[in-house]
């Protein structure tokens, strides 16, 4: 590396896709490029685990691992607040006064959560009839809730698109459902999900599949409900064109943003907090050497974990290029792959894109699956549980995960959907 | 995909009455669909939150959803309902001619 320019790389996030992006750089270009990751703490939080946590199906503690312990030595990780971004100075404020000047940014600091947004929502109730499974801390104060709730109206409520997991409040009410049986106490039980949309999802095929197993399991929707406001004292939920929803337990998803530091940045996010992103190459439309990577930006695909995934090799090889002064390559297409836990030791399995509908299929492979795309299966459900230790030890420290291609054509299984479908 | 006559037009519209050529759209047409979804007049403010989705629209090439147009078109989200009842990202899109909002994914 004699004499060679070294890059500052600056990474603000070391969740999914802050950690996986920093190894794979430090891997690839250690020798050249200086890599600092900053983050406000030191815990990464397994976020899909956070839906096991309030049925007892796993502990908090299984599901967090120090941050810097997920990233190679060569990475220099930081705990700080960032206060904002200079986009036009190339630099980082950070909280205590300190600054990072950067070649590269990537700004990989998800989504969270603003209860505060919506009246009525975060007031004295928060925590006891009000609930939401989207953090740690709420995940685990909701097991007790749970385990206190006998009977009565237990209602399910997305505040407003986008949130992350779009699937997981469905997979809440399924598991719920599951969890209602054994104890005996479904019957005693309404079970509401109350969502904005116009149907139980937001991908008509899919969302046909999961209407009817919603209906199957006797689980009420209320759709097109747009919150206005929670009155804690009567226990409703108001919606902005005057509906009422009563509950007894109220498991919400409150609205989500970006985070605070990308209010105080001029020019660099919107309304919302998300960055504006180049849907393809995943350059910010903020400035040339700004990259976003997961639920931060504003791309339109689900904000989950494998749309971060698979966004990672696009991010990696265009901040090279960027770098090395060559044209960006267009590779992210909106690939996205969920498990949907559907109860009794079953899950269901959808893959799309930004120009793909959820199919059925098999996947990875066309022919041998061995997993069924669109259709539950307990192996899907036993492929759900088997991807935690993947996680940490092959999605964050950069490798790929076999037979699963980052572009939605790489997934086999589409050669099948495509023959199949051309007969739908 | 289906062509219906609006103001004396003929456009092309998708399943959910959304114009496939936002280029085909006019004020003309905007009143005419309005008036089918139940807004007889079409006031200063709805034009000033249909201008702004469009604007948008065109700008960056997805709608905003209803929590950004209560926070940037200048009308909250109370009045938006009221204006565009049910659904007013939804039907202020329609009336203005682009697609459904892709917000919700």
């Amino acid at each position: 590396m004699g004499g060679a320019v070294e890059h500052r790389i600056v990474i603000l996030g070391g969740g999914t896709g802050g950690t996986l992006v920093a190894n794979r750089l430090d891997r690839l270009h250690g020798d050249h490029a200086n890599i600092t990751v900053v983050d406000r703490d030191d815990a990464h939080v397994y976020q899909p685990g956070l839906l096991f946590v309030p049925f007892g199906l796993t502990r908090p503690e299984e599901i967090v691992r120090p941050r810097h312990a997920q990233l190679r030595e060569g990475v220099d990780f930081r705990i700080g607040e960032v206060r904002s971004v200079d986009i036009a100075a190339n630099r980082v404020d950070l909280d205590d006064g300190s600054t990072l000047d950067y070649d590269v940014l990537l700004i990989a600091t998800g989504a969270s959560l603003q209860p505060q947004e919506t009246e009525g929502l975060s007031g004295p109730e928060w925590g006891h009839t009000i609930h939401t499974f989207y953090s740690l801390e709420g995940a685990s104060a909701l097991r007790g809730a749970l385990e206190g709730f006998k009977k009565g109206r237990l209602v399910v409520n997305v505040i407003d698109m986008p949130i992350k997991c779009p699937v997981a409040p469905l997979e809440f009410c399924f598991l719920a459902d599951w969890q209602l049986h054994r104890r005996g106490l479904r019957d005693e039980v309404e079970l509401t999900f109350v969502t904005p949309l116009d149907e139980a999802f937001t991908k008509p095929a899919a969302s046909e599949r999961l209407g009817a197993l919603l209906s199957e399991k006797g689980i009420n929707v209320e759709s097109e409900f747009a919150t206005g406001r929670v009155d804690q004292g009567a226990r409703r939920l108001h919606s902005w064109d005057e509906r009422e929803i009563g509950y007894d337990l109220l498991v919400t998803i409150p609205v989500h943003g970006g985070p605070e530091y990308v209010g105080a940045s001029p020019g660099l996010g919107d309304a919302l907090g998300f960055i504006p992103t180049d849907r393809h190459t995943l350059q910010s439309r903020s400035a040339p050497n700004v990259f976003v990577i997961g639920d931060a930006t504003d791309v339109p695909t689900s904000k989950a974990g494998s749309v971060t995934h698979f966004e990672g090799e696009t991010v990696v090889g265009n901040i090279r290029r960027f770098l090395n002064g060559e044209p960006l390559e267009p590779s992210y297409d909106g690939h996205a792959n969920c498990f949907i836990e559907t109860g009794f030791h079953r899950a269901l399995l959808i893959d799309f894109d930004y120009e793909h509908e959820p199919l059925p299929g098999r996947f990875p492979d066309a022919q041998l699956g061995p997993l069924p795309l669109l259709a539950e299966s307990r192996l899907n459900h036993l492929a759900k549980l088997a991807f935690q230790p993947l996680y940490w030890q092959v999605l964050l420290p950069g490798h790929g995960i076999p037979g699963v291609g980052a572009p939605f054509h790489a997934s086999a299984g589409h050669s099948a959907v495509a023959r199949s479908g051309g007969s739908r | 995909m289906t062509t219906v006559t609006l103001a004396g037009i003929p456009v092309e519209v998708d399943a959910e009455g959304f114009l496939v050529h936002e280029e085909q759209w006019n004020e003309q047409i905007a009143q005419e669909i309005a008036r089918e979804n139940g807004i007889d007049e079409l006031t200063d403010r709805h034009w000033q939150v249909i201008n702004f989705m469009r604007n948008t629209f065109l700008e960056t090439g997805s709608a905003p959803s209803i929590r950004s147009l209560g926070k940037t078109s200048g009308v909250p989200i109370k009045e938006l309902y009221e204006l565009f009842p049910k659904g007013p990202a939804k039907l202020a899109a329609k009336i203005g001619g682009i697609p459904k909002p892709r917000g919700c994914i």
